[in-house]
């Protein structure tokens, strides 16, 4: 009797369910696409800050804008029909592991032709895993670990720089310093938090400085989120070196600055990643960022140099009522590479994006970035033109100073002890 | 060497708002065999508290105190009274469960309501540090172990020497005889959750001066927490207070001695050896 009614019960919810999935091929053109991102927990605020991102991007595509962006001027893909895209987000709480379970109920339930996200590439490296084996391409345009463009994937793409580039331009700039003024560093410092993220940072970076020729005087790992920070800030203050280079997220960035700043830690200059230019740093710890050195694929003032930049910063400013940040400006730009690449498919199939991804060519002056353009690397996936620029923070702005010639303020070196700030 | 000191006064300074947080856990514990996961959570609110009196009000967080705890105790008692006492009669799982749920709702709700950006409270009245023969020391920082230090003092002298202190000793230790002596055990209950509550409300003022603040900062304390309790014996008041120094301390100079990468590596195996050669732990 139980047993019957059990089976009742089954049939009845597999009808159901074969009736919601029926219907989504005949509905008006929507392309759907997963968005995966930490909208809870520890890093819930950047997860917010990508997604707004990647809203506007959507908005700007899916409306009418007279602006110099890929289908910003037409409404949908023109070449499909006027499709429009339709983002279904996904809450990884910064979790690998939520990010695998997440990306299959995307690709399996929600139906979605193609995913994007994840900021960590922790959670990237898991969800990307989901997706290349159940074959669907990935378009991933903010995480930086270099291993995630490293495995050989089919269906992995990456727009941003990752931090080997990144790791190398911080010294190119230490080599480029020396030529322009003379003053020397020798001796350089690592801390770096101890996932995916910074662990690969912190390899990169000790290859690099051997490569370049300098000389790592302390390489400190440590457990990101932390309570307190004094042996790492410790270890570092005994070793005494030149400059300092940082990974990390922001809540560990908000804990070391002010750290550094009651132990007078003062190198000759700090040159960080990540959780420095998340939207909440400066509002925390407001000048005492100042003269903070930090990579970054974007900054406000590349508007004096590219009106569009000033543009899809307005636009982002009227909406959300708050600055358009770096994390923003990477989100924004995986939505309009998988719009570029289905209307070139003319098609939705897996097979047929990930054949327009590899043919992806969007010059620079199509995007908010200081780039020449976007195009994979046909074996690894990662856009070939990709890289970072330095911004510094300066009267609790940022502003770019390297490469010299993309700088639209003077660079501030050393480091200006904290006791002769006002 | 001088390094080195620095480390440990570090490691004693965070250890002693540690103690306060874990006072809180482990009185809980002690009267109720309840193990509240939604401690850090309370943290939590402590600390916005203080922040929106600071920026709304203009409220330094230290003058923030008495308003932390008289609020952190009535949120106590309500959830007590309306959440946890409706499941003490249930089976153990349960109680285990519903403070994990008090906790993650109350994480979310925070970021719903206050949106999960962080925020730091700038300016207080104790800001800048002081150098005592080459130690730095961070003002904040000295004013909440001071604080914390205080409010201990505090809760030990009120279970000693007041009879509603006693009588929540009493039902610690044994239940069934203070029921017999006249003690209504309920309404002890309720008072313990509220007055843990209020120390953890207190911790949250301190916290606030000098850490940043977002609806999962719980999250970073409550799993240490949970491993000074234990440390120190579970509900054991003077174990808690001298566990956490001792985590703080550990953490801070096995980090520097060692490798950061280890610091909570360090203070779990510590907590192993402790539990394997006494599992009742310290004072337990």
């Amino acid at each position: 009797m139980k047993m019957r009614r059990v089976l009742m019960v089954s049939a009845v919810i597999a009808m159901a369910l074969a009736l919601c999935a029926g219907p989504g091929l005949a509905q008006e053109k929507v392309i759907k696409i997963g968005a995966l991102y930490p909208l809870t927990g520890n890093l819930a605020a950047t997860g917010m800050d990508c997604k707004r991102g990647v809203d506007l991007a959507v908005q700007i595509i899916n409306g009418k804008y007279d602006l110099n962006l890929p289908f910003a001027k037409t409404e949908g893909i023109p070449d499909m029909g006027g499709a429009k895209l339709q983002i279904i987000y996904a809450d990884t709480q910064g979790d690998p592991k939520n990010g695998l379970a997440e990306a299959e109920r995307l690709i399996t339930q929600e139906k979605c032709v193609a995913l994007i996200g994840a900021y960590q590439s922790a959670v990237t490296k898991t969800a990307s895993q989901a997706a290349e084996r159940l074959k669907i391409p990935y378009v991933c345009s903010d995480s930086s670990s270099p291993t995630l463009t490293e495995r050989g994937f089919k269906y992995f793409f990456r727009v941003s720089p990752h931090d080997g580039t990144m790791a190398r331009n911080q010294f190119e700039f230490l080599k480029d310093l020396e030529k322009k003024t003379g003053q020397k560093v020798e001796t350089i410092g690592l801390v770096y938090e101890n996932t995916e993220f910074g662990a690969n940072v912190g390899k990169q970076e000790k290859e690099y400085a051997k490569e370049f020729g300098y000389k790592v005087t302390a390489d400190i790992a440590y457990p990101a989120n932390s309570s307190d920070v004094s042996s790492e800030v410790g270890k570092l203050m005994a070793a005494k070196p030149d400059v300092i280079m940082h990974a990390a997220y922001i809540t560990d960035a908000i804990l070391f600055t002010k750290t550094f700043k009651d132990m007078n830690v003062v190198p000759k200059g700090f040159l960080n990643m990540a959780g420095y230019i998340e939207s909440d740093y400066l509002p925390s710890v407001k000048a005492d960022g100042d003269f903070i050195l930090v990579r970054s694929t974007f900054a406000l003032d590349l508007a004096k140099k590219k009106p569009l930049v000033g543009q899809v910063a307005d636009l982002y400013k009227e909406k959300y009522k708050i600055e358009m940040g770096e994390n923003t400006a990477r989100s924004f730009a995986a939505p309009f590479v998988l719009a570029d690449a289905i209307s070139r498919a003319k098609s939705t199939a897996p097979e047929a994006i990930v054949k327009a991804l590899e043919q992806t060519d969007i010059p620079g002056d199509q995007m908010i970035y200081p780039w020449q353009g976007i195009k994979f690397d046909p074996t690894t996936h990662q856009n070939i033109y990709a890289k970072a620029m330095l911004v510094q923070i300066q009267d609790q702005h940022y502003y770019t100073v390297w490469p010299w010639e993309a700088a639209s303020r003077e660079l501030v070196w050393p480091f200006p002890a904290w006791k002769d700030r006002k | 060497m001088q390094i080195l000191a620095q480390q440990l006064v570090d490691g004693v300074l965070i250890g002693l708002v540690y103690s306060l947080l874990a006072i809180g856990l482990t009185l809980i514990w002690g009267v109720m065999n309840v193990l509240n996961f939604a401690h850090g959570e309370f943290l939590m609110i402590g600390m916005f508290l203080s922040y929106w009196l600071y920026t709304l009000a203009g409220v330094d967080p230290l003058f923030s105190i008495p308003l932390n705890a008289v609020a952190l105790f009535l949120l106590g008692m309500f959830i007590y009274r309306f959440i946890i006492s409706k499941v003490m009669t249930g089976p153990p799982l349960a109680q285990l469960v519903v403070t994990f749920g008090v906790s993650i709702f109350l994480a979310n709700f925070a970021a719903f309501i206050w949106t999960p950006n962080y925020r730091f409270i700038g300016h207080t009245i104790f800001s800048g540090t002081w150098h005592l023969s080459g130690i730095i020391l961070s003002v904040p920082k000295v004013i909440s172990s001071v604080g914390s230090i205080l409010t201990s003092g505090a809760v030990f002298w009120f279970l000693r020497h007041t009879r509603t202190g006693k009588a929540i000793l009493a039902v610690e230790m044994d239940r069934e005889a203070a029921l017999i002596m006249g003690i209504n055990t309920e309404r002890i209950n309720s008072l313990s959750f509220g007055i843990g509550s209020a120390l953890v409300g207190v911790a949250g003022a301190l916290l606030a001066t000098h850490y940043y603040i977002y609806p999962f900062v719980g999250g970073t304390f409550g799993l240490i927490c949970f491993c000074i309790v234990a440390l120190g014996g579970f509900g054991s008041i003077e174990g808690a207070f001298i566990a956490g120094i001792i985590v703080g301390v550990v953490q801070t100079v096995g980090g520097y001695l060692f490798d950061p990468a280890y610091k909570v590596a360090i203070v779990f195996l510590m907590y192993l050896i402790t539990v394997w050669i006494r599992p009742q732990g310290l004072r337990g």
